[in-house]
């Protein structure tokens, strides 16, 4: 599977672009914008290593988790800033 | 046939890293975080359903593509919510929408230009 390999390749290098607004993103909104990204990234990257190894069966259930775990971890960093009316800057 | 759909499956796969690198670029490119939810909501979505739909392709029917398409259906409920619950945050803690008049990229010509007037 050279595709797949090459498709590796390239969403691991694009995975930089959020990575730099993690780190210099003005607001903390920006940063948790960019894990989101991250993760869902990392979805695809994961279901790729599990067609690479030939243990798709195993590694779809760990891409399930990591997307669920994901979302409710941006859900709930959200609704605390909700709460807290979060500080705009950093 | 089986050829067929590998075919439809490489395409598919192609097409949806392709929308992953471009909702990347986005997360740099935009200027300020409303515009960046853009970004980090729509490439994505469509860029992990057309490389779910591919693996589940070239997998083949088994329980295994079954779950890609699970995860399909999970994240294009998931992902714009959670980017809906952050702008929702983001609009209650005050942070303003970038405009031209807040741009920091702001060109020379138009402040004179409104100095002048």
């Amino acid at each position: 599977m050279d595709l797949i390999e090459a498709l590796v390749l390239v969403i691991t290098l694009a995975l930089l672009l959020p990575f730099y607004r993690v780190l210099r993103g003005p607001t903390v909104f920006d940063r948790m914008l960019g894990v989101s990204v991250i993760g869902t990234k990392t979805v695809v990257l994961i279901c790729f290593a599990g067609v690479l190894y030939d243990r798709i069966d195993m590694f779809v259930d760990i891409a399930v988790a990591y997307g669920m775990l994901n979302f409710i971890g941006v859900i709930v960093v959200s609704k605390y800033l909700d709460r807290t009316r979060g500080e705009v800057e950093g | 046939m089986s050829t067929l759909l590998e075919l439809i499956g490489k395409v598919l796969v192609t097409g949806g890293a392709f929308f992953l690198v471009i909702g990347a670029i986005g997360m740099v490119r935009l200027p300020d975080f409303y515009s960046r939810t853009h970004a980090a909501t729509k490439p994505d979505t469509l860029g992990i359903i057309m490389t779910m739909i591919g693996l589940a392709l070239l997998v083949g029917p088994s329980t295994s593509s079954a779950k890609l398409l699970l995860i399909v259906l999970f994240v294009a409920v998931a992902n714009p919510a959670a980017a809906h619950a952050l702008g929702r945050a983001a609009v209650r803690a005050g942070l303003q929408p970038w405009t031209e008049e807040t741009s920091p990229m702001r060109p020379v010509s138009t402040e004179q230009e409104e100095s002048e007037s």
